[in-house]
């Protein structure tokens, strides 16, 4: 957009500020329906303007949602998929940008490639994983008749489990795999110019070195724009923490949202309480709303990848 | 302290050959600068001494060590890039210190050693800088300085003053030929500018086509380039060719039109019937009277040089430059006698573009040393 004229102005900031108006209608929305008791939320038509039960609702959602434990579940998950995202991401990008192999290009399109497999397609395969991850190692083992020759000679049967299934691990290790963040970590390090990686040489600097004093501190923008994203992401989890934990005080925060909602059954059960739902989804948003505004300006110049 | 020798060394990148077996003893305290065109293979065998390319085959000894296997940073060099290669995220005084850091050295060492390099190189004032807030000038100060405060056997140099602007590039030059001169460390050069070239060198390495052309003083290579390439580049304005054929009962050159031009008596006996080219520095050239010359030029435009002039001229289908110091008023079309020092002209074999010597059994101090 390098045309400049008062008519296509007018247009963009008409198309912005139709798409604000379409984002922050529904918070609004949210934050109207939390500041309500029940009758008045569900009474038609439908009241626009903010009441005085926000307080209360809100006590109401942290209480009957136990938030306060789960809101440390949820924080320590989010950091650990976050934390091992960058790093896991970094590190896969470093053997991919500035190391000579001959299976490069095989690995790099193999990641490239499960971009396309979100955890919601491969959840089944994956949730066997977690139940048992030596699953893998011990069809390994029963294929190439390894076990059978273990038993035979020693008459012990191998069998290997790992459970995962409500544990903290179970949570994190299977979202921490991320193609998204290896992109963005390679597409940065090819700008990184080959004379710097050169110079780290002839400095004595030796892969590790260069990637802890050069790579890491150049891109800090970069880092903290993954972190973000990976925040978001890993607090936004909901179908993976609802698999993976049977144990309520394991729960996520997202999760315990989706059960302040009850379904509606054609044998009646709970009225939904909407004014209480609204002021969890509040307290629950708050977070990845935090942390976007801290991290924005980061965030921006991260993804833009400006010259420094 | 050290010397290099390069012995048959050939660099290929997968099948094609881009060094073809290059022979290279840089005494130790030397500046060489190998000048040439890009693609020559020049910056691949500074790589090649630096770590940065493996040697394909041939070897490479620093200091009576044979370093083809080595580490870079274990070769004792030190390397200049031409586009500084700086750490963008450190300080000046980071980026100059970083190898001292990665190699152990205490922070309060480190910090006087950088001082006093920092100072020897006029950037006392800019250490806490990055290198974003320097001027390209200041930018290749820091990267000598990086390299020097590494006390380094050989410094390496790859194009290290291309990026400057004219006048801060003779200033970096100066400067640089300074340095060496105060830590005598044996320093290669690389670069495509033979005035560069010319001025920093001990001695000249003209290199083409992954082959070297010729080793020598600045002032050998100038005046008794060993091949028709090596006259052509070397020398601004560039050397005139003719072609012709000796006869050494006239002990003259006879160009296609039947001109003469007259060569030392030695030079033409030992090449009777030779087709030749003849080399000619427009320096080398006097302008005179139509008639009076050696041939006569029909004259096209003239350059202004400030210190003389170069008058261009058409003679038969090609172009002749001559300097002259004098201003002479010519119109196009006009022509004007060119007189011709025998003891000017280089000869050259017509076919292979070497340079024909007065005896040509023994191979004098110009000859590929």
């Amino acid at each position: 957009m390098i045309e400049r004229t008062p008519i296509l102005n007018l247009v963009t900031h008409l198309i912005l500020a139709t798409g604000l108006i379409l984002m922050l209608v529904p918070m609004y929305l949210v934050f109207v329906a939390a500041s309500h008791t029940l009758n008045d939320v569900t009474s038609i038509p439908p009241k626009l303007l903010p009441g005085d039960q926000l307080w209360i609702n809100l006590q109401a959602a942290w209480d009957k949602g136990h938030l306060g434990d789960r809101f440390a579940n949820s924080f320590f998950v989010a950091i650990g998929v976050m934390l091992g995202k960058i790093v896991l991401a970094c590190m896969t990008a470093f053997g991919l940008v500035f190391f000579d192999h001959r299976l490069k290009m095989p690995i790099f399109w193999a990641i490239f490639i499960t971009l396309m497999l979100p955890l919601e397609v491969r959840i089944v395969p994956t949730y066997a994983v977690a139940a048992n991850a030596l699953l893998p190692f011990q069809t390994l083992l029963d294929v190439t008749g390894i076990s059978w020759l273990v038993n035979a000679v020693s008459g012990v049967q191998i069998s290997l489990e790992w459970n995962l299934l409500n544990t903290y691990g179970g949570l994190i290790l299977p979202l921490v795999a991320t193609a998204t963040g290896t992109f963005l970590y390679r597409q940065f390090f090819l700008t990184i110019p080959e004379e710097l990686v050169e110079a780290a040489k002839m400095d004595g600097a030796g892969p590790l070195r260069f990637l802890w004093d050069v790579l890491i501190p150049l891109s800090r923008t970069n880092i903290a724009a993954l972190a973000t994203i990976m925040f978001v992401y890993a607090w936004n989890q909901y179908l993976w923490p609802l698999l993976v934990i049977t144990e309520p005080s394991m729960s996520m925060v997202a999760v315990e949202l989706g059960r302040m909602v009850p379904k509606f059954t054609a044998t009646g059960g709970e009225v939904a309480k909407w004014n209480i739902a609204m002021a969890g989804t509040l307290i629950v948003m708050l977070p990845p709303v935090v942390v976007v505004i801290v991290m924005q300006r980061w965030f921006v110049r991260g993804l833009i990848n400006t010259d420094k | 302290m050290a010397n290099i020798s390069i012995k048959r060394v050939r660099k290929s990148y997968a099948k094609t050959e881009v060094v073809h077996g290059v022979d290279l003893e840089i005494a130790n305290g030397e500046f060489i600068v190998i000048l040439g065109p890009s693609g020559c293979g020049k910056s691949t065998l500074l790589r090649m001494i630096a770590g940065l390319e493996s040697v394909t085959s041939g070897e490479i000894a620093i200091a009576g060590r044979v370093v083809n296997d080595l580490e870079p940073h274990a070769r004792g060099c030190a390397m200049v890039f031409q586009n500084y290669a700086l750490y963008p995220h450190m300080t000046v005084a980071e980026n100059i210190g970083y190898a001292l850091k990665v190699a152990g050295m205490p922070k309060a060492d480190r910090a006087a050693k950088v001082a006093a390099v920092a100072k020897s190189v006029g950037l006392s004032d800019y250490l806490d800088r990055r290198p974003g807030q320097l001027s390209g000038g200041q930018r290749q100060r820091v990267a000598m300085a990086r390299a020097i405060v590494r006390e380094p056997k050989v410094f390496l140099f790859d194009e290290p003053l291309s990026n400057l602007d004219a006048k801060l590039r003779v200033q970096m030059r100066h400067e640089i030929r300074r340095i060496h001169n105060q830590i005598k460390a044996t320093s290669v050069f690389v670069t495509h500018d033979q005035q560069e070239g010319m001025t920093l060198a001990d001695r000249l390495v003209v290199m083409n086509k992954g082959v070297i052309e010729q080793i020598g003083t600045p002032e050998q290579i100038y005046h008794a380039p060993a091949s028709t390439y090596v006259g052509g580049f070397i020398g601004s304005p560039a050397m005139n060719f003719l072609t012709g054929q000796v006869a050494a009962r006239q002990g003259a050159v006879f160009l296609g039109d039947g001109s003469r031009i007259a060569l030392p008596a030695d030079l033409a006996t030992a090449h009777d019937a030779a087709l030749v080219q003849i080399g000619l520095r427009p320096e080398a050239l006097t302008l005179t009277d139509p008639g009076t010359g050696a041939f006569d030029a029909h004259f096209d435009f003239v350059e202004e040089l400030g210190m003389a002039r170069l008058y261009h001229f058409r003679f038969e289908d090609l172009t002749l430059a001559v300097m002259a110091a004098d201003k002479v008023q010519l119109v196009p079309g006009q022509a004007m006698g060119v007189r011709i020092d025998p003891a000017s002209v280089h000869l050259f074999a017509a076919a292979t573009g070497q340079r024909l010597l007065p005896r040509p059994m023994v191979q004098t101090e110009f000859a590929m040393s």
